[in-house]
């Protein structure tokens, strides 16, 4: 919402000045966005006159002048315009002045060997227009010392305030003014209400085609003719005020009801009567109706849109914008007024559908005051009469003005009890009726009456509202908010504790945290198990935003290949975030996933000369998420690693990380080069996702208190041994029958090495493992070692058909 | 005696030039083993009268005894040499480089790091942590919080839904972390005290927009809870959480469907050559949005307004980091580039908590 300064003091009386009342607006709650002050830089430049002008005598295109600024004695300025002449009243800048549009400060300067202190300013100087003919000619009354703008009546300050949608009383100037009244910065200046003679009923009828509930979607309609107007240009006071808060001046009938919309937030519509034929009935559009609307665009109506018609169809959409064929242009001699109420809600709803923004629809679904009903009327009424002139009907009504009083029942103390402000019930009593509530019974609790103009104010909460935002928000004391426990408890949930520690453990691993849009492509959402129809966004920005992510994969894929793009080949990303499956809140979990690619091992990112560059595998990606599920606090020990994970993975390359099927964490592994080549990436690309609401929950340990520690006194014997196996053998099961031979000797098992090629058949392939006896009761001997390499030979035979090495 | 002297002279002369251990031990047999000639002197001594056995003797032995320890020292002398000269060969190029380590190659995203900030402010004023689906019902999205149907503010929050489902409901994106607070209030009996952060869309982008954002909001519900102690933990926790000792507010009255009365609040900063200090300074900054908690919203989450009140407030999570940590585009915050997020990323071990300082 914007007006300007002298706007607002039509209706304000008041001392302030600009920048005390922007301030008071933002403080009571009409936040200023922003002032438009042309007049604060030309405030320095005053009228002055030429007394006389002699040619410079050491320049040919320089007058020496002798000018009249007010002061005593005239002043020499050096002027290089050629209409520089005496006698010629002009604007005048003296030493000190800025000059906007040469971004220069005046001094008392020489040219050419005469001092010149001041100068005389073109138009384009002050940045009033482009052209730069001379200095300013002005007219020979114009007060010589005076200053200028006040003279030019130019750059009357605009104030932006960003109006929230509750408060539709301060969408005119009227209720702006109001509202810094009641907030003390000066009084409101009273109406005075029109007076004019009525001639003859209004020709045109009225009918409200409404039943039931219905009638609230127009409660009333008021219509007055005036006859005879001449409608050309508004007057230029109207003209300035319009253009200055961004509005194009049309016609005087045009621009006088814009005028009162701004003025008094009460929009109005005029017909030229000549267009009219027949009654205007008031009424729901038909179906597939359509009209052609101010704005020169053709609108298909809906039967909730609300419309005035008269016999050839509809001429206006009520309460937001009128039609072409109907308005008032200048060659109108009688117009209609319409003056009338509607429903908030289905003015916003009709606005929504069909697109139009307008000032009227503005103030109709936010709530228009419906006691200025008349007043807008007989307004509109005088300003007609005053400028296109004419003979005004009396006014045919249908419809009536609601008669809505709310009362709020208002115990004093909310106030403290809401803000904790303590203030006097007179202080309390007085802002109210300054704000136009009505304040009755005495005690505890009163009775406020709401004034017409506030629709939002609902309840006491509202009132305190009022109540704080006028006395001020700066005087409710800060108070501090008590402990609850003398030490800060612990607050994160379980799974809060492990989404936390998962970032951190995959930071520490060299990797870089992403977070990326939780809406993906189509495309992308059915590669990765996804696109499910209760997924896809009604109105995406973006057609590649359009579905929910199933996953955290495509916005990690596509984040690396954007940094393949950027030429940074080399990438170790991760993500912690939300994924979903279905539109239900369980639906929804939180999954971990890390991305590995080119020289991102978990070694180092890049080559180094310490040893040969490697390419990140998916043993790095394993690395990386046993890592997150031990500082997750998840034991890997009895976890499954099942071969093969989601179609998205390379099949041979690729795992599930599972404590039974019912129990999947996650996967690991290569993604497969259909789905690769499907989204654009540049592969191999390695990737590991655990779902961190799959993760086992350790009971909570009543005790503190870490297991007994057990350590033997006897010493341990380490031992290498080598296996030959068939290649399909899985090397873990290796391990898990070399641990299981003994579980209470074989205290530790370690593969070290897997060898392929000479020596071993092309089918097989040998596991070098290194096991760790730990005796506890007596030292071992050569006997009990042997022994413990036939059953370990044995068992290992018998699991995997190995067989020990030679 | 003077036979003695020439022969240790001598002997200790060939120790002295001796340049390795083979000469060395051949000096030592030559003077001390089974034939030396040292050796040979004491065979000597059987022969000798008894008085001069003992002279010669004394002499002879301590012969020995020069011989053996000039043999032993000029043996260390030699080894350390050769091990000095060893050593020279064994050199390495110091400067050579070594592997970036972990700690300091990853980054936690900034937005990680400030919501771990908020949290430890908050936690330490006895809030926990509440989080809901970003897949919402109109209902907990707005209707419970008071937005009325049709309401102007409604649509300012420019929402993105789903397409209907065959009973006319509609599933939205949450416009904001509020029906957490929903959630929240009909889970559980006050008194409340719950931060709510997460992410959040608007069907909105530009350079401070982007279709998802992350918000935090804040709620307590008890029997005393007001405004003044809501300005107090708006101001408490941007001292803290901007690190400065002290910091002017200004709370301006405003709108929000969910509130009543309702503040916007502006922080005071100074604002030279692109950068914004908090703390000092005449300019305002907003920063967030509060106030009471509707009585209509306490209502619709089964709380009675009579007997307990509110507050609560919102804030945007990415705009507190940009702020503090003078990042000026939203924009690349979720687009991954590797060197943004190394620059504005975060070490593992940089973990925000109140007794280290927020951040290092």
């Amino acid at each position: 919402m914007k007006f300007t300064l002298s706007w607002l003091k039509q209706h304000l009386d008041t001392n302030a000045g600009l920048e005390e009342i922007c301030e008071t607006l933002t403080k009571i709650g009409l936040e200023v966005e922003g002032v438009e002050d042309k007049a604060k830089p030309l405030e320095p430049f005053t009228i002055a006159k030429i007394i006389s002008a002699i040619q410079h005598p050491n320049a040919d295109k320089l007058r020496l002048c002798m000018v009249d600024t007010g002061a005593a004695e005239p002043i020499q300025v050096v002027c290089g315009a050629s209409n520089a002449r005496a006698g010629l009243v002009s604007v005048f800048a003296g030493p000190g002045t800025y000059i906007p549009a040469k971004k220069i400060t005046l001094g008392i300067g020489e040219i050419r060997g005469i001092e010149s202190r001041g100068m005389l300013c073109s138009a384009a100087e002050l940045e009033l227009s482009d052209e730069s003919e001379g200095i300013m000619e002005l007219p020979q009354n114009a007060p010589i010392g005076t200053k200028y703008i006040e003279y030019a009546k130019i750059g009357d300050p605009v104030i932006d305030i960003n109006l929230t949608p509750n408060r539709s009383d301060a969408a005119g100037v009227y209720g702006i003014a109001r509202d810094l009244a009641a907030a003390g910065l000066g009084t409101v200046k009273p109406q005075t209400l029109p007076v004019f003679t009525e001639s003859g009923s209004c020709p045109v009828n009225i009918k409200l085609e409404f039943i039931g509930e219905d009638r609230k979607l127009c409660p009333v309609f008021k219509l007055r003719m005036i006859k005879g107007v001449r409608n050309g240009s508004s007057p230029q006071w109207m003209q300035d005020q319009l253009k200055a808060i961004g509005l194009r001046p049309v016609n005087a009938l045009v621009d006088i009801t814009n005028y009162i919309t701004f003025e008094h937030g009460r929009p109005l519509h005029v017909f030229d009567a000549a267009k009219i034929s027949g009654r205007l009935v008031v009424r729901c559009a038909h179906m597939s109706e359509s009209i052609v609307a101010l704005d020169g665009r053709t609108y298909t109506l809906g039967t909730s849109t609300v419309v005035i018609a008269d016999d050839n169809g509809v001429k206006s959409i009520a309460g937001i914008m009128g039609g072409e064929h109907s308005g008032c242009d200048e060659t109108t001699t009688d117009v209609l007024i319409e003056c009338a109420l509607w429903d908030p809600e289905n003015i916003a709803q009709t606005g929504r559908k069909l697109g139009i923004n307008s000032d009227a629809r503005y103030r109709f679904e936010r709530g228009v005051d419906p006691e200025i009903t008349q007043f807008g009327m007989d307004l509109a009424t005088k300003l007609i009469l005053e400028i296109c002139g004419g003979t005004p009907s009396q006014i045919t009504q249908a419809g009536d003005i609601p008669a809505i009083t709310k009362c709020i029942i208002f115990p004093w103390n909310e106030v403290k009890r809401l803000t904790g402000l303590e203030m006097p019930v007179d202080d309390m009593t007085q802002i109210l009726k300054r704000l136009g509530f009505g304040v009755s019974g005495i005690g505890e609790a009163s009775t406020i009456a709401v004034p017409s103009w506030r629709p939002d104010i609902e309840g006491k909460a509202d009132i305190v509202e009022e109540i704080i935002r006028i006395a001020g928000l700066e005087h409710v004391v800060n108070v501090p908010l008590k402990r609850t426990t003398s030490v800060s408890e612990p607050v994160l949930t379980l799974i809060q504790r492990r989404t936390r520690r998962a970032r951190r453990a995959l930071a520490a691993s060299g990797m870089m945290e992403a977070m990326t849009y939780s809406f993906i492509s189509a495309k992308e959402a059915e590669a990765f198990g996804g696109g499910v129809s209760v997924l896809k966004l009604a109105n995406p920005i973006a057609a590649d935003m359009s579905d929910m992510r199933p996953s955290l994969l495509p916005g990690l894929v596509a984040a690396a290949q954007r940094n393949v793009n950027r030429a940074t080949k080399d990438i170790a990303l991760f993500e912690v975030g939300q994924i979903f499956t279905g539109d239900q809140p369980q639906d929804q979990k939180m999954a971990v996933t890390g991305l590995r690619r080119g020289l991102a091992s978990r070694l180092g990112t890049g080559r180094h000369w310490s040893q040969p560059a490697k390419p990140a595998d998916i043993y790095d990606v394993k690395a990386d998420a046993f890592s997150l599920l031990g500082a997750l606090g998840v034991s890997t020990d009895s976890m499954q690693i099942v071969a093969g994970a989601p179609t998205w993975f390379h099949p041979g390359r690729s795992a599930t990380m599972q404590f039974g099927p019912k129990g999947v964490l996650g996967h690991f592994g290569e993604l497969h080069p259909n789905t690769l080549e499907q989204l654009g990436i540049d592969g191999p690309v390695v990737v590991f996702e655990i779902l961190l609401d799959n993760l086992p929950t350790q009971k909570q340990k009543t005790s503190k208190i870490k297991s007994k520690l057990e350590m033997s006194d006897y010493q341990s014997v380490t031992r290498d041994f080598a296996f030959v196996v068939d290649k399909s053998v899985r090397a873990d099961d290796v391990v898990k029958t070399a641990r299981g031979v003994d579980r209470v000797l074989v205290s530790q098992v370690k593969l070290f090495d897997i060898y392929e090629g000479k020596g071993v058949r092309p089918d097989q392939k040998s596991v070098a493992i290194e096991i760790t006896l730990q005796p506890r009761e007596k030292t071992l001997n050569d006997t009990d070692i042997e022994a413990f390499t036939s059953r370990l030979s044995a068992e290992i035979l018998r699991k995997t058909g190995g067989v020990l090495r030679g | 005696m003077s036979d003695f002297n020439t022969i240790e002279q001598d002997l200790l002369n060939q120790i002295a030039k001796a340049s390795d251990d083979t000469l060395l031990e051949a000096i030592r047999v030559g003077a001390l083993g089974k034939s030396g000639s040292i050796t040979a002197l004491l065979k000597t001594l059987g022969a000798m009268e008894a008085e001069e056995r003992k002279s010669a003797g004394a002499a002879i032995n301590k012969l020995k005894d020069t011989v053996g320890s000039a043999l032993t020292e000029r043996r260390t002398i030699l080894k350390n040499e050769a091990l000095t000269a060893r050593l020279l060969t064994e050199m390495l190029d110091v400067s050579l480089p070594v592997p970036e380590g972990p700690f300091e190659a990853g980054r936690l995203h900034p937005v990680s790091q400030t919501i771990e900030e908020i949290t430890a402010i908050f936690a330490d004023m006895g809030f926990s942590v509440a989080e809901g689906p970003d897949v919402e019902t109109d209902d907990f999205n707005f209707t419970k919080l008071n937005f009325p149907v049709g309401h102007p503010a409604r649509e300012m929050h420019d929402t993105f839904f789903f397409n209907a489902k065959e009973n006319g409901e509609r599933m939205l994106l949450r416009t904001h972390t509020s029906p957490v607070q929903v959630r929240t209030m009909l889970g559980q009996k006050p008194p409340i005290r719950v931060i709510c952060p997460g992410r959040t869309y608007r069907c909105d982008s530009d350079q401070t927009h982007t279709p998802m954002f992350h918000q935090v909001e804040g709620l307590v519900i008890d029997k005393t809870a007001n405004l003044g102690q809501l300005k107090w933990v708006i101001t408490e926790f941007c001292k803290a959480f901007f690190e400065i000792p002290s910091v002017k507010m200004r709370f301006r009255p405003s709108f929000f469907p969910f509130t009543e009365p309702s503040m916007e609040v502006d922080i005071q900063c100074r604002r030279s050559n692109g950068e914004i200090r908090f703390g000092e300074g005449e300019d305002w900054l907003e920063i967030l949005g509060c106030g009471m908690v509707h009585s209509n919203v306490l209502k619709n989450c089964g709380i009675n307004p009579d007997e307990y009140q509110g507050y609560a407030w919102g804030m945007g999570i990415d705009r507190l980091a940009m702020l503090k940590y003078g990042i000026s585009d939203l924009r690349p915050f979720f687009d991954a580039d590797l060197r943004w997020l190394k620059h504005y990323g975060f070490k593992p071990l940089d973990i925000p908590n109140l007794c280290e300082g927020l951040s290092q």
